[in-house]
């Protein structure tokens, strides 16, 4: 057969197998990254279709997911939004990364991966999902609770967290020296705190020069802006996926709006590439040594960020159910930690097995974070010894 | 007419990434609002009795529901009245009809609708932003979102109620 028609069917046969995942995953009521990244696991190497031609296109596609990820994330709050929460929820952001990121750094010191193995293993048991959550609290009908402000200004202040540690990473993976390092770090918070500033100021002005009457053309001016800052951000060694990110936080008020509308669509079908891409990649016999790590690791996280939760929550004088719920709330994680493993791995500074533990630690996470969202309520019932009472 | 603008405490939140709450505090303790969404959605909340962090129900509504909800609630003095004064009459009685969008009747002058002439019933005010206009007169242009309140017997709401919902 011609190589094109080949690739063409086993893309085909890729796309049309992820919707079903993708089906299953909407019927149980998960996110679809766990099956996305099971799928790439089952057609790894010795799966069932050999995807080697489509290797090309996968590469690129999946590169182009993690930009249209961090551009999304950055255009999922505005500028004010984000500098109010940084005000109002530093204490609790502060809380949160330290509680969250040592036990990534102690697991991968354990395992003997190094500072740089430890850095990225911070970065993966650190960030929650926004996406995961946001549509968990929606669906619990929780939005109106006077808990899930506090759980979204943490969420916010993640965020902005990683704004200041992809680049870090960026500049460690490539290997720079201490100073090369500083200096990365140095200009990337330069760059992110103009853009800040420039978003609140000057926002509008990038917002016009992007924003279109018709979907056609806004379309190919918003991918051809992301992928354009993307590029030189990566090749002034400061990380594709920051550029995208801080593009994102520029464009602002209702150009945000539509942008999340016309590109959910094609985030949604490069993203899903990039995970199944990461599970390609990861080679299934190398789990099975990682597991009680990963198991502990997630117990020991999924603590860390209850204790996040319940500490932000009592700050606004929130009764015991409303904290366990926001801390409940805050345990899962997903396509962001697969980012950051993504780019370690890609970059070729940390052990295969790191990759192995991130598949694992993600697939446990974006799977019981949002099942103890949905149980802690009847858990604290229980554990509190009240019969319930009448909620009207 | 005049529209009664009381002041009450709301408490607006922002929602980072979803969009704002806000809400009463009532009389009684409890919180009732509205979730606003980024799309333009908007949710209805009620926090519960034995949690007040919590909310015991959290419902969607269609901008339509809920401008018909909101004129419902602005309005109930209004009806209530209505209701009382044709209650001495048999056999007569008052309903309300919202202007949806896609109806025949919207942008059309009230007379347009010949409600007195095919179905006998009267319409005796629009409830509109809040506002009242009592007693409209035939060349009222009808609005979509208005609430026109209309005094007949059974047969003649009913018969009203299909005319003002007819599609174009």
């Amino acid at each position: 057969m011609d190589p094109l028609t080949l690739s063409i069917i086993q893309l085909g046969i890729v796309f049309f197998g992820l919707g079903f995942l993708g089906r299953l995953a909407g019927r149980i009521g998960m996110s679809p990254v766990p099956l996305y990244l099971l799928g790439g696991l089952a057609f790894g190497e010795g799966g069932l279709v050999n995807l080697a031609g489509i290797d090309g296109f996968a590469h690129i596609a999946s590169e182009i997911g993690v930009i249209l990820l961090l551009l999304m994330l950055g255009l999922e709050y505005s500028a004010t939004e984000l500098v109010t929460g940084l005000k109002q929820a530093w204490v609790a952001g502060l809380v949160d990364l330290v509680l969250n990121m040592l036990p990534g750094v102690a697991v991968a010191l354990i395992l003997g991966w190094g500072p740089v193995g430890a850095l990225v293993m911070a970065g993966i048991t650190y960030s929650s999902s926004s996406g995961i959550i946001a549509k968990v609290l929606g669906d619990l009908g929780r939005l109106g609770n006077r808990e899930t402000p506090v759980i979204l200004a943490i969420l916010v202040i993640e965020d902005l967290a990683m704004a200041a540690y992809l680049p870090i990473l960026t500049a460690v993976l490539s290997g720079v020296s201490l100073l090369g390092g500083f200096t990365a770090v140095g200009i990337s918070l330069a760059v992110v705190t103009l853009v800040l500033l420039g978003a609140l100021r000057y926002g509008h002005m990038v917002s016009t020069v992007l924003d279109s009457p018709d979907r056609e053309s806004f379309l190919l001016k918003l991918l051809g802006a992301a992928l354009l800052v993307a590029g030189v951000a990566s090749a002034m060694q400061v990380s594709a996926a920051v550029g995208a990110f801080l593009l994102g936080i520029a464009i602002s008020g209702g150009t945000a709006e539509n942008a999340v509308r016309v590109l959910e669509p094609l985030r949604d079908l490069f993203a899903a590439m990039f995970f199944v891409l990461f599970g390609l990649n990861t080679d299934p016999r190398t789990i099975p040594p990682v597991l009680g790590a990963a198991l502990l690791l997630a117990l020991v996280t999924a603590l860390t960020k209850v204790t996040t939760g319940w500490w932000a929550a009592r700050q606004q004088g929130i009764g015991v159910p409303g904290r366990a719920r926001a801390g409940a709330a805050l345990i899962a994680r997903g396509e962001f930690s697969i980012v950051i493993a993504g780019l370690a791995v890609a970059s070729g500074a940390v052990p295969v097995e790191l990759a192995a533990l991130a598949t694992t630690y993600v697939l446990i996470m974006a799977v019981s974070g949002p099942v103890a969202a949905r149980f802690v309520e009847p858990l604290m019932a229980l554990v509190r010894g009240r019969r319930p009472e009448p909620i009207l | 007419m005049h529209t009664m603008v009381v002041s009450m405490n709301i408490e607006e939140t922002p929602l980072p990434g979803i969009g704002v709450r806000r809400e009463l505090r009532l009389a009684t303790g409890r919180r009732v609002g509205v979730v606003t969404h980024r799309d333009g959605h908007t949710e209805l909340i009620l926090s519960r009795v034995d949690d007040p962090d919590a909310c015991a129900a959290s419902i969607p509504l269609s901008a339509e529901e809920a401008a018909a909800l909101g004129q419902l609630l602005g309005s109930a003095q209004l009806i209530a009245q209505l209701s009382s004064e044709q209650e001495s009459v048999a056999g007569v009685s008052t309903h309300q009809i919202m202007i949806r969008a896609g109806s025949m009747y919207a942008g059309r002058p009230l007379g347009d609708t010949q409600m007195r002439t095919l179905t006998g019933a009267s319409i005796v005010a629009l409830l509109r932003d809040g506002d009242v206009v009592g007693s409209p007169r035939p060349d009222e242009i009808l609005r979509v979102g208005d609430m026109v309140v209309i005094v007949g017997t059974d047969d003649g709401l009913a018969d009203a109620a299909r005319i003002l919902q007819s599609r174009l």
